[in-house]
């Protein structure tokens, strides 16, 4: 195993005439966890479609270890199986049975969805769902997590909530993560790493290291810092209105 | 969906409406309106229900019709399901069937009578074949429909997580559709159990369409109530049939949104 599972270079996508993304190079380093940030339309679902595998670049390379999972916005849950049978499809690896259900047990206690194991996701709120299609994602010894957008479908509420559930959660069970939102908050609390992208073609604009432990409240002064640093490098600051 | 949830009195209230209904058809009844060989009144028709039970004739046509849905819906799903699969996961072929199919769909079933009875004669065979027709082309296109609407996020999710080749179709792609091929199912066999009636009347020597036009010759009115009670009775049962598998735990999603 390498220190870095992802590296990008100078990778570019171009769909006809038109450039999507444009010479990216990324080094993810082994259980980091990137935030990309960018405008609506920008390139980043482009992105994560070439880091997962269901899209390649017109150009540059992709340097990638071992499978990834990805946790989507609008749920990739499926709705017939239950909570437990969700999470089990990220357990094919073990054989035995016994051993499965260790886990299985395992990942129930750590969502703290235990009571509703045999639960079908329909019947479960939006903040649930995304609890076990982590632990699903977490199942096993995949080590890559691609998640896009995965709180944006939640109320303001639950997506603060599931922001402290994910830190909580990778402390337990540490991965390498790639984390694609458009809220420069959420990016800021969770991220060792905010790359902010530039409107289509999307180029890395500038990168953003924060050191600050998880979890990390929202009023940090190093966090509110950090959401002004971004939302000024992203031209989102009104130059008339001074705070 | 489920009406277990209602209270006692709403629950009644379909059992009242067929009173009214019973009363009303009394009420033309006894004012005369038609003679009473035009128009059975609820008691002559009760009469002729002993008359059709005692004589073993209800029951025998009864099964008889019964079986012909049965095989002839069945062939239909068996063969059209995989083939709403196929043209449902192909692009390609899928554009080369459906104008065909939606060809035949369009086409009433009963127009193939005078050819099922030059092909298979009189009886069972010939009503299998016309309701085999009426149901294989409604349950291929509803299939085809279905598949088309599995979410892509689906796919992608079984593929991150291993399932490929048979387990894609038996652990994804079914149960991804079994909600619309249930309620495809029902609509089917409504028209199957239509198709079966028209089928008899022509092409039978028995079976409840068959006893319609015997009835129709012999100018017994009261008897053809009899056999058009049975017949909505029994569409009504064969829908509440199909409608209990939209019970089954891993199907209750797609009805509850």
């Amino acid at each position: 195993m390498s220190d870095k599972p992802l590296i990008l270079h100078k990778i570019s996508r171009s769909f006809g005439p038109v450039m999507a993304i444009e010479e990216i190079s990324l080094e993810v380093h082994r259980h980091e966890f990137i935030a990309v940030v960018g405008p609506s339309g920008c390139g980043k679902s482009t992105l994560l479609n070439i880091l997962s595998g269901a899209d390649s670049p017109s150009t540059g390379s992709l340097a990638r270890e071992g499978d990834v999972r990805m946790i989507y916005q609008e749920g990739g849950l499926f709705p017939w199986l239950t909570v437990s049978e969700n999470i089990e499809l990220g357990l094919r690896q073990f054989k035995d049975i016994n051993e499965r259900s260790a886990h299985l047990e395992e990942l129930l206690t750590l969502i703290q969805l235990k009571e509703f194991a045999r639960h079908y996701p329909h019947k479960l709120s939006g903040g649930m769902r995304q609890r076990v299609e982590l632990a699903r994602a977490l199942a096993g010894t995949v080590d890559l997590l691609l998640m896009d957008e995965p709180f944006s479908a939640l109320d303001y509420l639950s997506r603060l909530r599931m922001r402290q559930e994910l830190a909580r959660v990778l402390k337990e069970r540490p991965r390498t993560v790639v984390f694609v939102t458009h809220d420069i908050e959420e990016a800021v609390q969770l991220a060792d790493r905010v790359v902010i992208l530039s409107e289509r073609p999307a180029r890395i604009r500038c990168e953003l290291k924060i050191s600050l432990p998880r979890p990390r409240s929202l009023t940090h002064p190093e966090v509110v810092a950090a959401v002004h640093h971004i939302i000024e490098e992203m031209g989102l600051e009104n130059n008339s209105v001074s705070n | 969906m489920t009406d277990d949830k209602l209270p006692w009195k709403v629950r009644l209230l379909p059992y009242l409406v067929l009173l009214c209904m019973l009363a009303f058809w009394e009420l033309l009844a006894i004012r005369h309106i038609y003679p009473e060989s035009s128009f059975p009144s609820p008691l002559s028709v009760a009469a002729g229900f002993k008359e059709e039970i005692q004589s073993n004739r209800l029951q025998n046509d009864l099964i008889a019709s019964l079986f012909r849905v049965s095989i002839g819906f069945t062939l239909a799903v068996i063969i059209g399901i995989p083939i709403g699969l196929v043209l449902g996961l192909k692009l390609n072929t899928r554009t080369a069937f459906m104008p065909a199919i939606n060809f035949f769909r369009n086409l009433s079933p009963l127009a193939w009578i005078p050819f099922a009875i030059l092909w298979f004669g009189i009886g069972d065979k010939p009503a299998i074949f016309l309701i085999f027709l009426s149901s294989i082309f409604p349950i291929i296109i509803g299939t085809v429909a279905a598949v088309a609407n599995i979410p892509a996020v689906y796919f992608r999710a079984a593929n991150e997580y291993g399932i490929r080749g048979i387990a894609l179709l038996t652990q994804v792609t079914l149960p991804a559709i079994m909600p619309q091929i249930i309620t495809n199912l029902r609509v089917t066999a409504g028209l199957a159990w239509l198709v079966v009636v028209a089928a008899e009347m022509i092409a039978g020597k028995d079976g409840l369409g068959w006893a319609i036009s015997d009835d129709r010759n012999g100018l017994r009115l009261d008897l053809i109530v009899v056999e058009m009670i049975v017949i909505g009775s029994i569409g009504v049962v064969l829908d509440r049939l199909i409608m209990r598998l939209t019970r089954i735990p891993s199907v209750r999603w797609g009805y509850e949104r």
